[in-house]
């Protein structure tokens, strides 16, 4: 087993660990923190997967943006849901069973694909990734369109965001 | 060398805890909660394809950048009503927010 493996496996146990208890912790907080971690250990795996950049914009989006919005509606929420009664649904084996039933479909589908075990080919030309990307984004002929109508989402969000959310003056 | 199956495997875990939080949960941020885990999951299928199969083009990361930007609206949007209609109904429990329920 090689180092990069080893990484892999303790990155991954810790990750899927706070995910679960992201899903099933009691106190909203706790589980944003645990959020979080998920979030951090998603940004390790784009650094495995050679794609530096996604790492940085995974800590910079999610992490200093998100996670922290959802702390701030957990606060601003607190008074309703504390730690008395159930978190879950009555029927949370329905769940259960859904998401195992899922995860087995996509495991029987994935074995059964030729290029599963596939592994990595070399990486040309690595620090020329970013400058490939940013070009690709602004590029008539390749991905402009989506750029800039992710752009308008933003901003429609954002504005959406405000008008729904903030005081009404009657 | 990390075999592409491990990723795979891992972002499909990830995806169902994340399925389980929405159909489990019962306070509405935790649901956003849910849905922030499977849209990573999503974003690492999407670079670990990109970064094995295809990883002369440039399109899985393209992709990726637009699931950010979707899910950082997604997020606001969705915190902002959860906001308002806990300022009108005092819950942020799902199951309360019935007033288009017919």
């Amino acid at each position: 087993m090689t180092a990069e493996q080893l990484i892999f496996i303790i990155v991954a146990v810790v990750t899927l660990v706070a995910g679960v208890s992201v899903v099933t912790s009691r106190n909203l907080i706790h589980s944003a923190l645990w959020l979080i971690l998920t979030l951090f250990g998603v940004a390790i795996f784009y650094v495995l997967l050679d794609a530096g950049f996604f790492a940085v914009i995974q800590v910079i989006v999610y992490i200093g943006a998100i996670a922290i919005l959802f702390i701030f509606a957990a606060m601003l929420t607190r008074r309703v849901m504390q730690d008395t009664g159930p978190q879950t649904n009555p029927n949370w084996w329905l769940g259960v069973l859904i998401a195992l039933l899922l995860f087995a479909g996509i495991a029987f589908i994935l074995i059964n694909w030729q290029g599963f075990t596939s592994s990595a080919p070399e990486l040309t030309n690595p620090s020329g990734r970013i400058n490939q990307l940013g070009l690709a984004l602004v590029s008539p002929n390749q991905y402009v369109l989506p750029f800039e109508l992710a752009s308008v989402l933003l901003v429609a969000g954002m504005i959406g965001a405000i008008f729904v959310a903030g005081e009404k003056k009657q | 060398m990390i075999p592409l199956s491990w990723y795979l495997i891992f972002a499909a875990i990830l995806f169902c805890v994340g399925l389980y939080g929405v159909l489990v949960r019962k306070n509405a941020i935790a649901i956003l909660m849910g849905i922030e885990l499977m849209l990573n999951s999503i974003n690492v299928n999407l670079i670990a394809f990109w970064r094995y199969r295809s990883s002369d083009g440039i399109a899985g990361q393209a992709f990726a950048i637009i699931v950010f930007a979707v899910a950082a609206a997604e997020v606001a949007v969705g915190l902002a009503l959860i906001i308002s209609i806990y300022r009108r109904r005092s819950s942020v429990v799902a199951d309360d927010m019935n007033m288009m329920k017919w």
